[in-house]
């Protein structure tokens, strides 16, 4: 069995708990707006691996991971690629590693099979409301919901995190109406707001791919902790 | 006695062991950092006046030299910087600040660093000196052989201590505070008694030693005198305990101008005299945060007189003030106390600073406290360096302490002579150009065949560096006997050797620069096809790299394996040869910050560097070359091995940005900790820690008003950033930053 893998980052520090191998997997099928990853859009059949060796590079690591770290897989949209997910997990969790995926929810099946082997899902949360999803992603909420309710349903453990863009979802109402939504859900550890930035921005200039946030600008750090605190506390 | 009133334990009571002392009488601290007080009103006048002081140095350059008294344990008349407001007294001259002249690595340096700043040596001293002593630098130069001259003079070996003083050696201070000058002495006149039997050159030599050293120690006790302290007996509370050691130490500095006067391990064996007075309610925790404060005070206004050219190789001043926090006892139990904490605290109260050189022995098992303190104090100072106790432990037991950057030595039992570094990817050009020198020309080892190939051969190359290295091996070690051999003779340090065991173990430390370079270099033509552009002689220019190759720094075993192989078997080398007084041979793997030097004296490598570029401080990957984060770039690092190969440390320098560890402080500083106990769970050595962002860098380059302290560390020490010169500077800014976006 082949997987893509885009990059690896060997110390993750925000991607979960503890110190993390994050890996970034290719292909994904929404268009965030503000995507800072346009790179692993595309289904590229670069850097083919198999789980066996992706788990050996990751135990290098194990070292770093006793303190409660492990595994994070990110993309792209690691669901974009369910069975070679699905095999490393397993062999993650042979090996005793704690697995993370960060993932917006929108796959091509396998899921249940999938959450099997995850003990944490970093959910990102583009929006609550149907229109908001669709302006953002380009695809209907649907599939995103499902992903929650089956979580919720198998009691997953879960961070939720959502970027926050100026004049987009920046407003004390959004706040409040999120909050009510994840006031509504259980097995939340943690609910990040993620201030929106410019760093990605030049890639679509080396992709030559329109860059569809032209003119916004970079979210208020501290407005964003101001969020935060409404949100948390 | 009342001087160690109800202090337990037997063995320390019979004979000199500071160690079993310590076992017996430390109180571990496993709490966190809410009981440590902050700076007193004393500390803070004192404090002011130092900073004016310094401030006033660095425009000027030096404030003062004393040009008619030479360096001596008892030379000089005692100094205070505001005596009302000093509670630990003593200065290396009458005044603060004011350096010592010391003739006795060599004249030569001498005129070039009181030139530099417009003084003339006493003319009467200047005369009977000349005339009368001989010094370490002529000496050495006497006796080295021409092989040894030429590598010197193309760099293939610098920084050798063959005309200023070795310094790396660590006095065992706290004898003087625990037993008393008196009863030192006793028990050396007993060993220069029992030092008998044939008469020939090493038995000579050692009695004469034990009767400088014995000297010293009287030395030492009329020095003290004079500030009107009787250090002949013990120490009998904890003030007199830190003013008793820093006397010690204070005589050292005063004696020697060594590159590296490092402490030793002193902040637990102190805890127990303050512990005790704590209890007998003598003094309150603020009195003994301040009894801390200006014992550190004292060490961070050290300093030598230096050449600007040294400056600018060391960025700054460095004097090595290392002092070793924390580690473990054999029997697993940390070492951890309340006074390890206070001297960390300084940091805080003091500011940060590169002096003196706090290194935490780094052990699993240290309490959770403790780490999350030093981390912290990490990322608010960036002024910490840490080391493995946990593979240290076993090679030097639990009362060892670092000199300088990363040796290790057991303290009171061993001592080292430094022999700062080879430069081997030097080396390796040396095997493709016939043992030519590239940059300056001329064999420079003989019997090396000339590579004519158009391509690289990775077999021709690997066997022709065996056989430079094997060469080279042997012209080093005939340097460093030389040089050592000679130290001991003409600049021997008497009162530090007065505060050892008299059958000192003696460790010879060699080192090596430019290991990622060579291991790149090495791949590359292995894994790629190297092109060497050669001039007309036939020495190579520049190489071309056609294809990619595996780098070291990315956690990649066909690449690493290079770098461990070329390291074992530059030891196995090197240990061919045998050496002065028994010593044992060790290896480093440090740069220090000359490896911007370094860079500039060697020509393009098969690796794609140009000629004259910098190279990576100490074991760490070239810049940008590690590219799969932090963590596979500290895997290559870690599998340099420590044991039986690089026993003198293997250098790691790391920066991170502060965001990519965390949120919060909290967040940051759990981070941190994992990290380090990820390193060195592999059985790392070292870690310089950086958190900062490269911006900030930039902004203190080109404002250094706005950053009057800003430190960071480099390669086994830490440096004022605005002290570097702008090509170390920028070679700061350009090195790997892990979790830039």
């Amino acid at each position: 069995m082949i997987g893509y893998i885009e990059s690896v980052e060997t110390m993750g520090l925000v991607d979960g708990p503890g110190i993390r191998y994050v890996v970034f997997m290719q292909g994904c099928p929404l268009r965030c707006l503000y995507c800072h990853n346009p790179e692993t859009w595309a289904e590229r059949k670069e850097n083919p691996t198999t789980p066996e060796e992706l788990v050996e590079k990751i135990l290098r690591f194990k070292p770093y991971f006793e303190d409660g770290g492990g595994v994070t897989f990110s993309g792209g949209e690691p669901l974009h690629q369910p069975e070679f997910l699905l095999e490393t997990l397993k062999l993650c969790k042979e090996k005793g590693i704690h697995t993370c995926l960060d993932t917006s929810g929108v796959g091509k099946g396998l899921e249940e099979e999938i959450l099997k082997y995850v003990d944490l899902v970093i959910l990102d949360v583009k929006a609550i409301n149907p229109e908001e999803y669709t302006k953002i992603t380009s695809k209907p909420i649907q599939a995103s919901l499902n992903f929650l309710n089956l979580c919720q349903k198998m009691h997953k453990k879960m961070w939720l995190r959502q970027v926050i863009v100026p004049g987009l979802n920046d407003d004390e109402e959004h706040i409040l109406r999120f909050k009510k939504f994840i006031d509504s859900l259980e097995n939340i550890e943690n609910v990040e707001l993620l201030p929106y930035h410019l760093y990605g921005t030049s890639k679509y200039k080396k992709l030559g791919i329109p860059y569809r946030l032209e003119g916004v600008p970079a979210m208020d750090i501290d407005r964003c902790k101001q969020l935060q605190d409404l949100l948390t506390k | 006695m009342d001087a160690w009133r109800g202090f337990k334990g037997e063995t320390w009571q019979k004979e000199i062991n500071i160690e079993d002392f310590i076992i017996n009488n430390y109180t571990l601290y496993e709490g966190d950092d809410s009981f440590l007080a902050p700076i007193s009103d004393k500390t803070c006048v004192i404090l002011d006046k130092v900073n004016q002081l310094k401030e006033e140095e660095l425009k000027k350059g030096v404030l003062d030299i004393e040009t008619k008294i030479m360096a001596g344990i008892d030379e000089f008349d005692p100094g205070y910087i505001d005596k009302d407001n000093e509670v630990i007294v003593g200065l290396q001259t009458d005044k603060p600040l004011k350096r010592i002249v010391n003739p006795y690595g060599g004249m030569r340096m001498v005129y070039q660093e009181l030139d530099a700043y417009g003084y003339k040596l006493d003319p009467e001293v200047d005369k009977y000196f000349n005339k009368y002593r001989k010094t370490h630098n002529d000496a050495v130069f006497d006796a080295y052989t021409e092989e040894v001259r030429k590598a010197r003079h193309v760099g293939l070996l610098t920084g050798l201590p063959d005309a200023y003083g070795r310094g790396r050696i660590i006095g065992d201070y706290r004898r003087v505070a625990l037993y008393g000058i008196d009863y030192l002495i006793e028990e050396k006149k007993k060993d220069l008694k029992n030092l008998t039997g044939d008469m020939l050159e090493p038995m000579i030599q050692l009695r004469e030693d034990v009767s400088e050293q014995i000297r010293a120690l009287n030395l030492m006790k009329s020095m003290a005198g004079k500030y009107g302290f009787d250090i002949s007996k013990p120490a009998t509370d904890a003030k007199e305990a830190i003013q008793w050691l820093y006397f010690a130490y204070l005589a050292a500095v005063k004696e020697n101008n060594g590159a590296a006067m490092s402490l030793g391990r002193t902040s637990t064996f102190l805890d127990i005299y303050i512990e005790r007075d704590l209890k007998e309610g003598k003094i309150t925790e603020d009195e003994a945060q301040e009894l801390i404060d200006q014992f550190i005070i004292k060490l961070r206004l050290v300093n030598h007189l230096r050449t600007p050219e040294y400056n600018e190789l060391f960025a700054g001043d460095p004097t090595w003030v290392t002092e070793s926090l924390g580690g473990m006892t054999n029997n697993g139990k940390p070492l951890v106390t309340k006074n390890s904490f206070r001297y960390l605290n300084t940091l805080i109260n003091l500011g940060s600073s590169p002096e003196p050189n706090l290194t935490v022995l780094w052990s699993y098992h240290l309490p959770e406290n403790f780490k999350k303190y030093c981390a912290k104090i990490s990322i608010l100072t960036d002024s910490i360096q840490y080391e493995n106790d946990d593979i240290m432990r076993p090679i030097h037991g639990d009362d060892y302490g670092i000199a300088c950057c990363v040796s290790a030595m057991t303290i009171g039992k061993q001592m080292q002579y430094f022999g700062a570094r080879t430069n081997i990817a030097k080396a390796l050009l040396y095997a493709i150009n016939g043992g030519v020198d590239e940059m300056k020309g001329g064999v420079i080892i003989e019997g090396i065949e000339k590579m004519n190939d158009e391509y690289l051969d990775y077999d021709k190359v690997r066997k022709s560096y065996s056989l430079v290295l094997k060469k080279l091996s042997k012209i080093y070690v005939d340097a460093m006997n030389t040089i050592h051999y000679m130290h001991d003779k003409y600049a021997y340090e008497r009162g530090q050797m007065a505060l050892h065991d008299t059958n000192v173990e003696r460790l010879m430390a060699f080192g090596a620069a430019g290991l990622s370079v060579v291991a790149d270099s090495l791949s590359a033509i292995k894994y790629a096809k190297v092109k060497p552009i050669r001039n007309e002689e036939g020495i190579t220019v520049d190489f071309e790299v056609e294809g990619e190759f595996p780098k070291y720094g990315n956690d990649d075993d066909r690449v690493d394996a290079l770098a461990k192989e070329v390291v074992e078997e530059l030891i196995n080398d090197l240990k061919e040869h045998p050496l002065i007084r028994n010593a044992k041979h060790t290896l480093s793997i440090l740069t220090i910050t000359s490896n911007v030097v370094y860079g500039k004296k060697t020509g393009a490598t098969p690796d794609g560097r140009k000629a004259g570029v910098a190279f990576a401080p100490g074991a760490n990957p070239m810049h940008g070359r590690d590219a799969s984060g932090a963590l596979a770039s500290l895997n290559s690092v870690a599998k340099i091995p420590y044991k039986d190969v690089c026993e003198d440390g293997v250098s790691n320098t790391f920066s991170i940005v502060p965001s990519a560890l965390g949120h919060s402080l909290e967040e940051r500083t759990e981070k941190l900790v994992m990290l380090m106990n990820g390193y060195f769970k592999q059985g790392a050595q070292h870690l310089n820690v950086n958190v900062l962002n490269r911006d900030t860098l930039i902004d203190a380059m080109d404002h250094p008003e706005k950053y009057p302290t800003l430190t960071i560390r480099v390669s086994g020490y830490a440096v004022r950033f605005n002290r570097l010169s702008r090509e170390q500077q920028l070679e700061v800014i350009n090195r790997t930053f892990h979790g830039e976006i």
